[in-house]
């Protein structure tokens, strides 16, 4: 096509591709397209094809001289769009008070499709790749572009990596060059600084934006070089997050706020939902005469396994759903019990024909050799991911084609998924994504958003489902709850000789259960126990339990040993200066050595999780049979720290979360459903448990890991570990609260 | 037919008296600012001010408004000024994803207009009722401490 001819683009190592165009006006935008290989295998089903470039990072430079980084993750809280932007600006070198996030859907220009995709656009003289990506949707160019899945702790270390930087050095690389054409002077003698360009032996300057035009007819650079740490001057430095003043006033749109007015939009209706309770159970009949005779009441919508009552406003449809009457078809889940779920891990552990995962040297003999053995099984329930806003979706179908307003963790997938649900071309769908109201995993499902485009379009105007909290804690895609046994062997000066672990059901990280401690022979192995409770990432993914697992039977091994649990995870750790080093520095800072008071006591952990290391020193205060965490000492390593303050924050955050869940996190399930329903009987935590929090950050150096879920795993395990040296009483099963505690009372 | 006032203004609604407050406020004069969070009163996303008072309008009938004053979080800052709360909750960086801060500012505010400078143990008992599931307290105490300043009898220490 024509428009590829007016393209420039440039290669850019073995997996990206940079490419640059020139926007209506003038405006320089370039891209960057890494490969989908690059990134984890888990995501490359979601890619049409194995070499397809696609593009996942924009910058574009006005004429205005603003620079507006284009992102393609879900901001959920974790403060990604800022620090996406600052590694963006750095290598721009551009003035951080002039740059600027787009948030697509926030934003009025982007409010409507035809505009949005007119604005980027322009008179189509964007690169033919370009071009291909925003016609496929419009599908927005803020989250995606790429496979824009927020969620495993990836945003920083792939995106801002990979892209974001790239993007950033290649746009300087060609204002400068544009620069030194129209000056006539070497390139080397032009220095960028706070998105000005400045030559001093001619004494010219002037802003980025009297460039743009000119460097958007120059070729890309090959491999534009990126800056070594010394010469950072946004990364690095805890620059405040730009979302924060829309968060105070109440002027931040979640899907919960949304209200679209595309052109011609009949008047948007609300609508709420009820699914069968019993997970896999079908709508058997419904009589809605009485939900249909009540004032602001429009439709009752049968979608198979659930159904939804369309009304005025969220009132009305919340009262036609209490008054319909609904005979559900159970299936044959109707009666397993959570005793059930347990009974049927502990059979498939005691089958043999467990998948052995690690097996190094011979635990068997080891174990058998040992001159102390130690053996002990954990359990952690299912947990919900409770987020703070109820899943809702907004939704208009009509004439073949449709627009979905909601926060997902997953826009390009949920594109792909309603598109399947309604027999539509991809390109007929509009993903608007909006700001996250805390996520953790849950946002990463579609089933919320396919109800209501199905509602939406049996209803033939457009419709905001919003579940009830009753809804979203009894249909959640749960943490699985797990069985894990261990066996560990110590030779007779106390060193382990011996590690063999085996549980239930294997899902993601692979590497979660595995441990980086120093043990000759090791075994690791999985039996598979399905069970009809859907399954759900959730904060950590299966680090949450296995964290707790491997740190507190380490813990045990150390206590049989008669050694102090952080050093004897210290000699074990000699062959890694990386956790070691954390593992000091946690310990350091909490002053694991000193005394505490009677009825206190002090726990540790260590989990490695999405290339970062985290180390916890918790302490404890038991009393009236009720352990509470007083500190948490936290050392964290994520490599390099882009924004320091913001990777406190979310390690403040996944710390909250993993010791809400082990202090009170527990679904249970009864006659097939769940028993839990809101937070008076799924309680978090508050602000009245709240510990204090330090956070030491170690900037080890190496490749970049993620900053949102590595705080939650050393959580459980430390307060577990500390309850143990406060009571003697060891912690097997959480939640925590369920058993009471004795301060000094021994196992 | 209900008449009360909603952040200063007038406001007459031919609502049903037993809507709660809370679908009153974001649907019918779009004030999507004040959160639903659970509807039973139990996690504060709601909150806004009845005459003053903290309440949560999930569970707040919209006849108990019903010549009143309502504030809601836009109208907590003073003609276009923040409130001291909102400023003190930027320069701490309080919110993370965000969608409870409303009401844990409503909730502070309510707090800070009956105790300027409240203790720990005030900060608690006033704010636990409202949730985060990102896990902002700490920031959240030290927002309402930098508004408040210490307690006028003694230093208020276990605050993080």
């Amino acid at each position: 096509m024509a428009r590829k001819r007016r393209s420039a683009i440039g290669r850019w190592s073995r997996r990206a591709i940079i490419t640059a165009g020139v926007m209506t006006g003038g405006a320089l935008v370039v891209g960057v397209a890494v490969r989908p290989g690059h990134r984890a295998p888990r995501l490359r089903p979601l890619v049409e094809e194995d070499d397809e470039a696609l593009l996942n990072a924009w910058v574009k430079i006005g004429l205005d001289n603003t620079v507006t980084a284009i992102v393609p993750h879900a901001e959920m809280g974790q403060g990604v769009h800022s620090a996406l932007a600052q590694m963006l600006a750095d290598e721009l070198d551009a003035d951080w008070s002039q740059v600027r996030v787009m948030e697509a859907p926030a934003h009025p220009e982007y409010a409507n499709y035809a505009l949005g995709r007119g604005y980027l656009l322009g008179e189509a003289q964007v690169p033919a790749l370009l071009v291909d990506t925003v016609d496929g949707g419009f599908l927005k160019l803020s989250q995606a572009m790429d496979l824009q899945i927020t969620g495993g702790s990836l945003s920083v270390r792939a995106t801002g990596t990979h892209a974001m930087r790239v993007a950033g050095a290649a746009a300087r690389d060609m204002l400068i060059r544009a620069a030194a054409a129209e000056w006539i002077v070497p390139k080397d003698e032009i220095r960028a600084t706070a998105s000005r360009l400045a030559h001093s032996p001619s004494e010219r300057e002037a802003p980025f934006a009297a460039f743009a035009a000119a460097a958007a007819r120059l070729s890309p650079p090959f491999q534009p070089r990126l800056k070594t740490p010394a010469d950072f001057k946004l990364m690095g430095s805890s620059v405040a997050r730009q979302d924060i003043p829309a968060k105070v006033d109440g002027s931040a749109v979640f899907g919960m706020d949304v209200d679209p007015a595309l052109p011609d939009m009949p008047r948007m209706r609300v609508a709420t939902v009820r699914a069968c309770p019993v997970f896999q159970g079908k709508v058997g009949e419904v009589e809605d005469a009485d939900a249909l005779a009540l004032p602001g009441v429009e439709r009752v919508v049968r979608l198979g396994d659930a159904v939804a009552v369309v009304g005025r406003g969220y009132w009305h449809a919340s009262r036609g759903l209490a008054a319909l009457k609904i005979r559900w078809d159970v299936g044959d889940h109707g009666q397993i019990e959570q005793h059930d779920v347990f009974a049927a891990f502990d059979a498939a552990l005691a089958e043999g024909g467990a998948e052995v995962e690690v097996a190094v040297g011979d635990a068997e003999t080891a174990l058998a050799g040992a001159a102390t053995k130690v053996e002990a099984t954990y359990r952690v329930p299912f947990l919900a991911h409770a987020a703070m806003e109820p899943l809702n979706c907004v939704a208009w179908v009509r004439g073949g084609v449709c627009d979905v307003w909601t926060g997902s963790q997953n826009p390009l997938g949920l594109r792909a998924a309603v598109a399947d649900a309604l027999s539509l071309d991809e390109r007929a769908v509009t993903i608007h994504n909006t700001y996250l109201g805390g996520a953790f995993g849950r946002r990463a499902s579609y089933d919320y958003a396919l109800q209501a485009v199905r509602v939406a379009k049996a209803a033939g105007v457009p419709v905001k489902l919003v579940w009830s909290r009753e809804e979203d804690i009894a249909q959640d895609k749960y943490r699985p709850a797990c069985v894990s046994q261990f066996s560990g062997g110590l030779d007779a000066s106390g060193r382990p000789v011996a590690w063999r672990n085996r549980y239930v059901n294997k899902h993601e990280p692979a590497a979660a259960p595995h441990i980086p401690y120093d043990i000759a022979n090791q075994r690791i192995e999985h039996a598979s126990s399905p069970t009809h409770v859907p399954f759900g990432v959730w904060r950590s993914v299966d680090h949450s339990q296995h964290g707790f697992f491997t740190e507190c039977f380490i813990d045990e091994l150390a206590a049989a040993a008669g050694q102090d649990p952080y050093r004897f995870r210290r000699d074990l750790l000699r062959h890694s200066p990386r956790h070691l080093r954390v593992l000091d520095a946690a310990a350091e800072a909490a002053d694991w050595d000193a005394p505490v008071p009677a009825g206190r006591g002090r726990g540790i952990a260590l989990v490695e999780s999405f290339g970062t290391v985290v180390a916890e020193v918790i302490e404890v205060a038991v009393a009236d049979g009720r352990a509470r965490a007083v500190q948490v000492t936290c050392a964290v390593d994520a490599g390099f720290a882009v924004n320091p303050a913001g990777l406190v924050a979310q390690m403040e955050s996944g710390i909250v979360y993993g010791l809400s869940a082990a202090l009170h996190g527990e679904v249970t399930i009864t006659e097939g459903r769940v028993r839990q329903s809101n937070f008076h009987d799924y309680p978090v935590m508050r602000i009245d448990e709240m510990p204090r929090i330090e956070t030491i950050i170690v900037n080890g150096g190496g490749p970049l890991g993620g900053g949102g879920e590595p705080g939650t795993p050393p959580a459980a395990p430390a307060l577990a570990n500390a309850v143990f040296a406060a009571t003697g009483v060891r912690v097997r099963e959480l939640p925590l609260g369920k058993h009471p505690l004795r301060a000094g009372a021994r196992a | 037919m209900i008449e009360f006032r909603v952040n200063g203004a007038a406001q007459r609604l031919d609502v049903e008296a037993d809507m709660p407050l809370l679908w009153v406020i974001r649907e019918h004069l779009n004030l999507p600012g004040t959160k639903f969070g659970c509807g039973i009163g139990q996690c504060g996303a709601c909150t806004v001010h009845l005459d003053g008072e903290a309440v949560r309008a999930c569970i707040t009938p919209a006849s108990a408004a019903a010549g009143r004053a309502v504030t809601t979080i836009e109208g907590l800052a003073d003609s276009g000024e923040r409130h001291p709360l909102q400023t003190a909750w930027i320069d701490e960086q309080v919110p993370q994803c965000g969608y409870c801060q409303s009401g844990q500012i409503m909730a502070a505010a309510a707090l800070l207009a009956k105790t300027p400078h409240p203790d720990d143990a005030s900060i608690d008992a006033a704010m636990r009722g409202n949730i985060c599931r990102c896990g902002t307290y700490a920031r959240i105490r030290r927002a309402i401490k930098r508004v408040a300043g210490p307690p006028p009898a003694s230093g208020g220490e276990n605050g993080a």
